[in-house]
């Protein structure tokens, strides 16, 4: 499953993340690592990006940045 | 030695850094609530805890990798310029993330002061930091401060200077042991040849960095070969690259200082923000409270700028009549008298009353945090522009300077998206062009033709991108974007923010539009300004423009409020709708908006991107212009304007 498939509201446990490597860098800089509980806050309209929450940080991200990011 | 002492602060993207910067150095550094409101370094020598030093404000970098050009100023700056201490400023509010950073810094071997600035923000969250604790376990001294008040700065300072003259011993993150055979093997032939210290040269090759790697290719390439070989080994017994290894090693290594030194009292509640962020982040309401943000600012810039241009305009024509009949005998002398008259009038009149206003409003949009909310909303159409929504903020700045919005577009990734990004940003129409719009358009003609102007003008940029992503096709990576949360903002931030633009526009564009007035006053008493209209006499044509209107597309190039404030000069009157019709005041307005940046934008797009894309932009901006304001032309004459 992807971040992408979880409910509004709901949270997740990240299980790997994939994509280009300057993508890659930027989320485990943003303290986004396999095992990090995340929570998908909110969903944007026109296939638009999606706000979560780590620890405390907010952080949207595109679609297909999220399709990219396995969770449990 | 005499030189005063380099301070440098560092820090991830808006932990405030420019505001701790400004609090001793006075208002120099623009700031605002936003990752990558620096994109470049600002320096002044203060003096501060009884002593000078040179005090460095870098952009924000999550790491010392440098995703982005803005970041990679910071990796520079502080491998190349000497630096005497740094100053880690964290916000204390996301102390784990923030860790990550100051565990890399450590290993560049300078003396290092951990700044835990937002205090009061970690306060309010329920976060208490034992800062005793932290500084033994860095090896660092700790300052807790709240910027943005100047709560804890002085001695932040008194510390920080203390630190410059005495060695260091930081504890610096231990990685795994085979990651620590593998780094101890790496820096041993590697002396300072790579200009950073061994051991930081051989965590940046193992991870990969690609700046670092270069370098080493040049001046040491058996260590290239050496840290490739530990990647393989490393990937191969972990199932993991090696530098997914490191970060995560240093970012459980934070993890661990955090979980030891900082107690959180309450879990996450949600609190008036994220009320806030209901409404203005909703799918549906997000977008009609965007539209409702956007409509009121443009009623607010309109209605005090008409409130102060009417009568400011007839106190400098009773000027101007007093100063005729004073001067009529000394042709010369009244038509330079003219011209200053004109060049002052225009910025009293024409200008101050909507730029004002406008920067007002922009500093608040900026400082709430509102920004990256309309990043985020805007982020699925900006994929149709091959853009995503980050490049949303160059944009927005663009409406207060075309300048800073060219160099803003240095928080985007790829070269590409930049050169897009650039390109479409030097087509929203800046304050000086708004002086335009409202002092033209919108006076004469009424509010609902500026709008339609601005809507025209977002109309035109997204299909311009359209385009441009036609030729330019390729991906668009996806956004990525750290979401701050709201501030109230200050008073005085607000007011010294719009005061430091507003004295740019005081001291750099005034003396150009009085200049250019004076000029134009000349070239009419020599009687030259026909034959500078017979050059852009083919524009003025096909546009039904008359001819006088050349002059001032001319040197409206130099800043676009002098178009407006030369075109009252040319045409011999302060009331120009006595001279134009509505459809000319239309039609010159729109050539305007679209037409040649002016000459800073274009010197900042050189430095961006190049000659040859600086020339580019030109041409198509001004081929855009011609197309536009001809069909606006048409238009309005059939409509009989």
């Amino acid at each position: 499953m992807t971040l992408c498939e979880i409910q509004q509201g709901s949270q997740a446990k990240i299980v790997s993340i994939g994509g280009g490597r300057t993508a890659q860098q930027q989320l485990r800089e943003l303290g986004l690592f396999p095992g990090d509980t995340v929570r998908v806050l909110r969903r944007a309209a026109f296939q638009g990006p999606l706000l979560i929450e780590c620890r405390g940080t907010q952080i949207a991200l595109g679609r297909g940045v999220a399709a990219k990011v396995v969770v449990e | 030695m005499t030189r005063p002492p380099r301070l440098a602060l560092v820090g991830q993207p808006n932990c405030g850094k420019s505001t701790l910067f400004n609090q001793v150095a006075g208002y120099k550094a623009l700031t605002g609530n936003f990752p990558g409101t620096t994109v470049t370094f600002t320096s002044s020598r203060v003096r501060v805890a009884g002593q000078v030093i040179e005090l460095v404000d870098l952009p924000g970098a999550y790491s010392l990798a440098g995703a982005n050009p803005a970041e990679s100023v910071a990796q520079d700056y502080l491998l190349t310029q000497n630096v005497d201490a740094i100053i880690n400023v964290v916000d204390a509010s996301r102390l784990e993330r923030g860790l990550d950073l100051t565990l890399e810094l450590l290993e560049l071997g300078l003396p290092v002061v951990l700044a835990l600035n937002m205090m009061d923000e970690a306060h309010r969250q329920g976060i208490t930091l034992d800062q005793e604790k932290l500084s033994a376990a860095l090896g660092v001294p700790v300052a807790a401060l709240v910027a943005r008040k100047g709560v804890g700065v002085r001695e932040l300072f008194a510390t920080a200077v203390r630190a410059c003259r005495q060695p260091t011993a930081p504890n610096r993150a231990r990685y795994s042991r085979d990651v620590e055979a593998a780094l101890a093997e790496i820096a041993a032939p590697l002396d300072r040849r790579l200009g950073l210290p061994p051991r930081l040269a051989a965590i940046k090759l193992l991870e990969g960095d690609p700046k670092i790697t270069a370098l080493a290719r040049e001046r040491a390439p058996a260590a290239v070969a050496h840290a490739a070989q530990f990647q393989r080994a490393l990937t191969a017994s972990r199932g993991r690259p090696a530098e997914v290894i490191i970060n995560s090693e240093r970012h459980t290594a934070a993890l661990n200082l955090c979980e030891a030194c900082a107690t959180v009292a309450r879990s996450r509640t949600f609190d008036w923000r994220d009320r806030i962020d209901d409404v203005l982040l909703h799918p549906v309401w997000g977008y009609v409270a965007l539209l409702a943000i956007l409509f009121a600012f443009f009623q607010f810039v309109y209605g005090v700028g008409t409130l102060i241009e009417e009568p400011t305009l007839a106190l400098f024509d009773n000027v101007l009549a007093t100063l005729e009949t004073e001067l009529r005998g000394i042709p010369l002398a009244l038509e330079l008298v003219k011209g200053i008259v004109a060049g002052i009038s225009g910025g009293f009149a024409i200008v101050l009353p909507y730029l004002v206003p406008f920067l007002i409003g922009l500093g608040l949009l900026e400082d709430i945090g509102y920004l990256p909310r309309v990043a985020f909303l805007v982020d699925g159409l900006m994929h149709r522009l091959g853009l995503h929504g980050k490049a949303v903020i160059p944009f927005i700045l663009g409406y207060g300077c075309n300048v800073p919005a060219v160099m803003a577009t240095r928080i985007l990734e790829e070269p590409r998206e930049r050169v897009i990004a650039a390109t479409l940003a030097t087509m929203v129409p800046c304050a000086a062009r708004l002086t335009v719009v409202f002092g033209l358009a919108a006076f004469y003609l009424g509010p609902a033709y500026a709008l339609g102007i601005y809507v025209l003008n977002l109309i035109i940029v997204a299909l311009t991108g359209a385009i441009l992503m036609r030729l330019l096709p390729e991906e668009t990576p996806g956004l990525i974007l750290e979401m701050p949360v709201y501030r109230l903002p200050t008073l005085k931030t607000i007011v010294a923010k719009s005061y430091y633009r507003v004295r740019e526009f005081v001291v750099v564009a005034w003396p150009i539009l009085i200049a250019g007035s004076i000029a134009l006053s000349l070239l009419e008493f020599l009687q030259l300004d026909h034959w500078v209209n017979a050059l852009f006499a083919p524009v003025t044509w096909l546009l039904g423009l008359p001819d006088a209107v050349g002059t001032t597309l001319i040197f409206g190039v130099l800043r676009k409020e002098l178009a407006l404030v030369m075109l009252r000069q040319a045409l011999n009157t302060s009331n120009v709708a006595a001279a134009l019709s509505a459809g000319q005041m239309l039609t010159f307005t729109v050539f305007v908006v679209f037409y040649i940046p002016c000459l800073a934008t274009l010197a900042a797009l050189n430095r961006e991107l190049g000659r040859n894309k600086m020339l580019g932009v030109a041409i198509l901006t001004t081929g855009i212009a011609l197309v536009i304001a001809f069909v606006v032309r048409v238009g309005m004459g059939l409509l009989g304007g």
